[in-house]
């Protein structure tokens, strides 16, 4: 039994967040960077995909003086923070990917250079493998 | 509701966490430590400074999976834990150091 439970304990799966809103205007944006951060306490495998006007989320400069809402793209920090921890600490074999879609991309004028994070540019069809290869897929 | 000051008076809720984060400085946090029991220590200024900081660069409380991972950088291996943590505000780290260190109340349970 208690050899049951290690084992259960030691199960890693791969979460793939979609971003797929511009960050204000909507909830699901903040929502979703939210449960990102949760995932993170509970070392899992985690792909952080920005599609569609997601990708707005983490261009640089936003200032949301105007429509009166917190400017919450600091926060993305954090993700970035937890992809180099991820990266570093060899023992825990995490996996941590910031993607954005590069037809989303380029469809918006954008380049690598116009992100907060430094990202990975895959095309719709590698991205498609990444899903294909996901063990659960929360889209917001 | 608000704090009186050095004479002048900060605001806030209910719970009394601050209104306005700018508003906070190193005086109102000893007054709320007072009101929460907690004896301030070079320990708890470390925690308080850490939290705000952190704030400051990610506009959101840190998880305390991250501050019990900073406590053990600044303080030592043996005090990187939950307990220790608790031990230095016993209602719980992310809740009475943010209210003492005037960050919102924090949403998560993480």
């Amino acid at each position: 039994m208690a050899d049951t439970e290690l084992e259960i304990e030691g199960v890693m799966k791969t979460f793939t967040f979609m971003n797929r809103k511009a960050p204000y205007g909507t909830i699901y944006a903040l929502e979703v960077l939210e449960t990102v951060l949760i995932t993170a306490a509970f070392e899992q495998h985690a792909n952080i995909v920005f599609v569609d006007d997601g990708v707005y989320q983490i261009k640089k400069g936003h200032d949301t003086g105007a429509i009166n809402m917190k400017n919450f793209s600091p926060t993305f920090g954090i993700v970035e923070m937890e992809k180099e921890d991820a990266d570093e600490d060899e023992d825990m074999d995490m996996v941590w990917r910031i993607i954005v879609e590069k037809e989303s991309m380029e469809a918006r004028g954008l380049t690598k250079d116009d992100f907060k994070l430094d990202v990975e540019i895959l095309t719709s069809a590698e991205l498609a493998d990444v899903l294909d290869a996901s063990d659960c897929i929360i889209s917001g | 509701m608000a704090y009186e000051v050095n004479g002048s008076a900060i605001e806030h809720d209910e719970e009394g966490y601050i209104t306005d984060i700018s508003a906070w400085n190193e005086d109102l946090a000893a007054i709320i430590a007072k009101d929460e029991e907690v004896e301030m220590t070079d320990e708890h200024w470390a925690i308080v400074n850490f939290l705000r900081e952190y704030y400051d660069e990610y506009q959101i409380a840190p998880a305390v999976r991250v501050l019990v991972k900073a406590a053990k950088k600044k303080f030592g291996p043996e005090k990187g834990n939950n307990k220790y943590l608790y031990e230095l505000f016993p209602y719980g780290p992310a809740k009475q150091a943010c209210k003492i260190a005037g960050l919102p109340k924090p949403t998560g349970c993480v």
